[in-house]
């Protein structure tokens, strides 16, 4: 806090470094939560560039797009295998499932912030409120994933006429559905295994903010940053709500569009 | 006296209405970009000039969000630089491990 600059002040024998003041002006919670998420950060490019290198190491999908068949020759064209939605089966928009995936998480990212924004006012009734929605936000987006993965587990009707090595060791053709982390009816088995560990980790990544989304409702709705005299605890998992959105934004560019 | 035994309450200071418009501004400016990214998807034909626009309408979004929703822009210039210098060590990693899977590529086919 600048208040506390001049009780403290720098020290005039060890400097702006030598400890007693803040020389970044943030919390050390808020420090380690950047720290933290900058460590994050790395982890998630490295499953985005792993991602990029393996893909370019395969050829691409050359043929007209509605013409596609999944093949492990060739990558799949991310929209003609993510265009599943809910509750029907003879529409198959492309992507737009994922589409309304992305609108619920940036607008739970929106919330988060309007929360962080009531913290700072010490509106509690405000935080409890933007608090609640951004954790609905972050359980409907749950929920969604939890119904992509299993469509894409369980598969298409028709499925696709893969040649691999099975368990056994022997080379077998047979029509394959959906995906396991061996064969999968879109294209090579990284292409699967990409997917279940990246939207996988970010998933987890979703299902830890979403408990700590419902503490952060709980106690602000009993009152307990009331008491505290301040609502830091807000901002910290906001830092942590914004950055799996912004995961959420790479992962849907290089996964789903590219 | 009234207050004896109990916390004085925090004071609740009112909206300010200007911030909360920019934080609907920025969402506001999220989706148009996302819904930019999906147009082109189906318009634009697959090659390097789409990934191309696909990676800077990413990077554009992900300034927004650092910037605006985190409060990066308005922290300390030393936290906002140890923060972002570090993710230059990525371009690297980029660069060598899209030319390992390009020379992969060019033995396995």
């Amino acid at each position: 806090m600048s208040t506390t600059a001049t009780a403290i002040g720098v020290s005039p024998k060890r400097g702006v470094w030598g400890g007693g003041n803040e020389p970044l002006k943030a919390s050390y919670g808020k420090l380690m939560m950047w720290f933290f998420l900058l460590s994050d950060i790395f982890t998630f490019a490295a499953f985005l560039i792993t991602y990029a290198s393996i893909r370019v190491s395969y050829p691409a999908y050359a043929g007209p797009a509605d013409q596609f068949v999944g093949s492990n020759e060739y990558w799949p064209v991310p929209e003609m295998v993510f265009d599943a939605i809910p509750f029907t089966h003879s529409v198959h928009p492309p992507l737009a499932f994922v589409g309304l995936m992305t609108f619920i998480l940036i607008m739970s990212s929106v919330t988060m912030v309007l929360a962080v924004e009531a913290g700072h006012r010490n509106d509690r009734n405000d935080v409890t409120k933007w608090l609640l929605w951004t954790l609905l936000g972050g359980i409907t987006f749950l929920s969604c994933q939890a119904w992509e993965w299993t469509h894409f587990i369980h598969g298409t009707d028709g499925g696709s006429l893969i040649t691999y090595v099975n368990k056994l060791g022997q080379v077998v053709t047979e029509t394959v559905h959906g995906a396991n982390l061996s064969v999968n009816e879109y294209g090579p088995a990284a292409f699967a295994q990409l997917f279940f560990f990246i939207t996988g980790f970010h998933g987890f990544h979703v299902t830890i903010g979403v408990f700590l989304l419902f503490l952060a409702f709980y106690q602000s709705a009993v009152g307990v940053y009331e008491r505290r005299g301040h609502y830091e605890m807000v901002e910290k998992i906001g830092l942590y709500w914004h950055f799996v959105d912004l995961v959420w934004v790479f992962v849907f560019t290089f996964f789903y569009l590219i | 006296m009234a207050s004896h035994g109990n916390k004085p309450a925090l004071e609740v200071i009112p909206r300010d209405e200007e911030k909360i418009k920019k934080i609907w501004k920025t969402a506001f400016i999220l989706l148009i970009l996302t819904s930019i990214e999906f147009v082109f998807a189906f318009t634009i034909p697959r090659g390097l000039l789409l990934y191309g626009i696909f990676i800077a309408l990413t990077i554009w979004k992900a300034k927004y969000i650092m910037m605006v929703f985190m409060h990066l822009g308005d922290e300390a210039k030393p936290l906002f630089y140890s923060i972002i210098v570090p993710l230059i060590f990525l371009v690297w990693l980029v660069i060598a491990l899209v030319k390992e899977g390009t020379d992969i590529f060019h033995i396995r086919w």
